[in-house]
C-alpha cells in the first residue's frame, strides 16, 4: 500500500530537524540541565551524608557527656561516703579516747581520794588519840590529885576486881 | 490500577450504547419507506461522501494544509486550504521552489484514462493524488521531491516549540547559584529524571550519561509530535513510516557505531555451540539485529495511525448514520463524540506512552551494543589468579 512507502522529501526533513534538534538541545539545554541535576543530587547526597555524620558525632558526644556525667557522679557519691565513713570513724575514736582518759582521771581522782581520805583519817584518829590521851591525862590528874579521888579510884579498881 | 478497571466498563457502556443505537438505526431503517430510501441513496451518490479517501486524506502527507470544504449554492465544492511550498529536484533542470496554488486548478482534480486523479500541469510537473499526492513529471523522468509537506510543517511547528520550551527552561540551570526548580522546569524536570532513572540507567548502566541527550531528545520529539498531531486539524507526523524509518535508521547508526567487541564477538561467533547450530544461530542474530529498529519503526507508525484512523472513522459515524438517517445520524454524535473523546484521552496516553517506548527501546537496543559481558571479565580475574 502507499501508506507503507516512506517519502524522501519527508525523510530528508525528519533528518535534518531531527539532527538539527538534537545537537542544538545537546549543547543548550540537555548538557547544563543535567549536569545541574547531578551536581543538586550530588549537594544533597553530601549535606545528607553530613547531617547524618554530625548526628553521629552529636550523639557519640552526649553519650560520652553521659557517661563522664555519670562517672562524676558516682565519684562524688564515693566521696561523700568516705567522708562520712571517715568522719563517723574519728568521732567515735574520739569518744574512746576521751572515755578512756575520763575513766583514767576517774580512777586516779578515786586513788588519790582513797590516798588522801585514809593520810586524813590516820592524821584525825592521831589526833583524836593524842587528844584523847591529853584529856584523859587531864581528867586523872585532877582526878586523883585529891586523897578522896585516889582512893575512889582505888575502890572502883578493886571493885573491878572483885567483879572480875 | 483505576484505569486498568474503568477500561472494560467504558468498553461496556459504549459497546451497549452502540448496539442499542445500531438495532435503532436498523428499526427506523426498517420503517422507512422505500422511496425515501432511494431517495436518501440518490442524495448519498450525488453528495458523494467517500470515507476511505476522507480518512486517508487525514492521515497521509499533504502539499497543502486542508482546513475545510465548502459547499456552494451551486452544488460545487470550494476547498479552503493553505498551500505550501513545493521543492523539487530534477536531474538536469535543478531544483526548483513555487508554491503549491501553481498545480490545481483550485483543487480540481481530473481522472485519467487509468482512472487516477491528476491536476493540472506547472512546469512540466503534475499532480497524481491516489492515497498519496505524487509529483509527477509529464516526461516520466525522475523527480525528488524535498517539498515542504504538511507533515514538515507540523514538525518544524513541533521543533521550534521544543527548542523554545526545553531551552528556556534550561536557562534556569545555567544560573551560577542554583535554586529550587519552578514552574515548568518542575514538569521537564520530572520527565528528565523518569528518562534518566526508568530509561537510560537500567538499561545502559554506568554509560547511560553518554546517551542521555540521544535519548531526551527521541523522547520529546516523538511526545510533541504526537500532541501536535492529535490537535484538531493537525497532521499524522509521527504516524508517517518515512519519519519512523527515519528515527530508527539514527537509533540503529548509534547503536552500530557504538556496539564493542563483545556484542559482535557474541552475534558472529557464539560461544560453545556445535558449528551447525552456530551457523544458525549467526542468521538468527543477524537478522534480528535488522529486525531491531524495524520493530522501533512499525511499532510507533503503526500505533499512531491506528489512532488517528479510529478516532477519525468514529467522528465519520455520525455523517453515515447521518446519511442513512437524519434523526439516527443525530442520536448518534452524542455516542460517537463521547467514543471519540475516549479515545482522544487514550490517544493523549499513547501519544507518551508511545514516545516512552520508542525512547525505551533505543535504549534497550543500545544497551544490548554497549554490554560489557560479566562471563568473560570472570575469566579474566581466573586466568590471572591462576598466574
Amino acid at each position: 500500500m502507499d501508506l507503507l512507502t516512506p517519502e524522501l522529501g519527508l525523510f530528508f526533513w525528519t533528518l535534518i530537524a531531527f539532527l538539527a534538534v538534537f545537537f542544538i538541545l545537546r549543547k543548550f539545554a540537555w548538557k547544563p540541565i543535567l549536569n545541574s541535576l547531578g551536581e543538586r543530587e550530588k549537594g544533597i547526597a553530601d549535606s545528607i551524608a553530613t547531617a547524618e555524620r554530625v548526628k553521629a558525632e552529636m550523639s557519640q558526644l552526649k553519650s560520652e557527656n553521659e557517661k563522664l556525667l555519670a562517672q562524676a557522679r558516682e565519684e562524688r557519691s564515693q566521696m561523700l561516703k568516705e567522708a562520712k565513713d571517715m568522719k563517723e570513724r574519728i568521732i567515735n575514736e574520739a569518744k574512746e579516747q576521751a572515755k578512756t582518759e575520763a575513766n583514767k582521771i576517774v580512777s586516779d581522782a578515786q586513788v588519790q581520794i582513797q590516798q588522801q581520805k585514809m593520810a586524813a583519817l590516820t592524821e584525825v584518829k592521831n589526833e583524836i588519840g593524842s587528844l584523847a590521851l591529853n584529856v584523859a591525862e587531864k581528867i586523872l590528874r585532877k582526878q586523883l590529885a585529891g586523897a578522896d579521888g585516889q582512893e575512889n579510884y582505888m575502890k572502883m579498881l578493886a571493885e573491878d576486881i572483885k567483879l572480875n | 490500577m483505576g484505569f486498568k478497571r474503568l477500561f472494560p466498563l467504558l468498553l461496556l457502556v459504549f459497546g451497549l450504547f452502540a448496539f442499542n443505537f445500531s438495532t435503532f438505526a436498523q428499526e427506523g431503517e426498517n420503517h422507512e419507506n422505500a422511496p425515501a430510501e432511494e431517495h436518501e441513496a440518490a442524495h448519498e451518490e450525488k453528495k458523494g461522501i467517500n470515507i476511505t479517501e476522507l480518512v486517508f486524506g487525514h492521515v497521509s502527507d499533504s502539499h497543502e494544509w486542508h482546513l475545510f470544504s465548502l459547499h456552494g449554492e451551486g452544488g460545487e465544492e470550494k476547498e479552503i486550504a493553505m498551500p505550501l511550498p513545493v521543492i523539487v529536484y530534477r536531474p538536469g533542470m535543478g531544483l526548483s521552489v513555487f508554491s503549491y496554488s501553481r498545480f490545481h486548478d483550485a483543487g480540481h482534480f481530473h481522472k485519467d484514462e487509468a482512472g487516477n486523479k491528476i491536476s493540472g500541469e506547472y512546469d512540466g510537473l503534475y499532480v497524481e493524488k491516489n492515497m498519496k499526492e505524487k509529483i509527477k513529471a509529464v516526461d516520466g523522468s525522475p523527480v525528488y521531491d524535498f517539498s515542504i509537506t504538511k507533515n514538515v510543517l507540523s514538525m518544524l511547528v513541533g521543533v521550534v516549540l521544543l527548542l523554545w520550551l526545553v531551552t528556556s527552561a534550561a536557562k534556569k540551570y545555567k544560573q551560577s547559584t542554583p535554586t529550587a526548580p519552578r514552574g515548568f522546569q518542575n514538569a521537564l524536570e520530572v520527565v528528565i529524571l523518569f528518562i534518566r532513572d526508568e530509561v537510560a540507567r537500567p538499561n545502559l548502566g554506568s554509560k547511560y550519561l553518554k546517551f542521555m541527550p540521544l535519548l531526551l531528545t527521541v523522547f520529546f520529539f516523538i511526545w510533541i509530535n504526537n500532541l501536535l498531531g492529535l490537535l484538531p486539524g493537525g497532521a499524522n507526523f509521527t504516524g508517517n513510516i518515512a519519519v519512523t524509518a527515519c528515527l530508527a535508521l539514527i537509533v540503529f547508526i548509534v547503536m552500530m557505531v557504538n556496539s564493542n567487541k563483545y556484542f559482535w564477538g557474541h552475534l558472529l561467533n557464539p560461544p560453545n555451540v556445535p558449528f551447525l547450530v552456530k551457523c544458525l544461530l549467526v542468521l538468527i542474530e543477524v537478522m534480528s539485529l535488522c529486525i531491531k529498529p524495524v520493530a522501533l519503526m512499525i511499532r510507533l507508525f503503526a500505533n499512531m495511525l491506528a489512532g488517528h484512523i479510529v478516532i477519525l472513522s468514529v467522528i465519520c459515524l455520525i455523517f453515515i448514520f447521518a446519511l442513512m438517517n437524519k434523526y439516527v445520524g443525530g442520536g448518534f454524535v452524542v455516542v460517537s463524540l463521547a467514543f471519540s473523546i475516549f479515545m482522544f484521552m487514550l490517544e493523549l496516553l499513547v501519544a507518551a506512552i508511545q514516545a516512552f517506548i520508542f525512547a525505551n527501546l533505543t535504549a534497550v537496543f543500545i544497551g544490548q551494543a554497549i554490554e560489557e559481558h560479566a562471563h568473560e571479565d570472570h575469566e579474566h580475574e581466573a586466568a590471572a589468579a591462576h598466574h
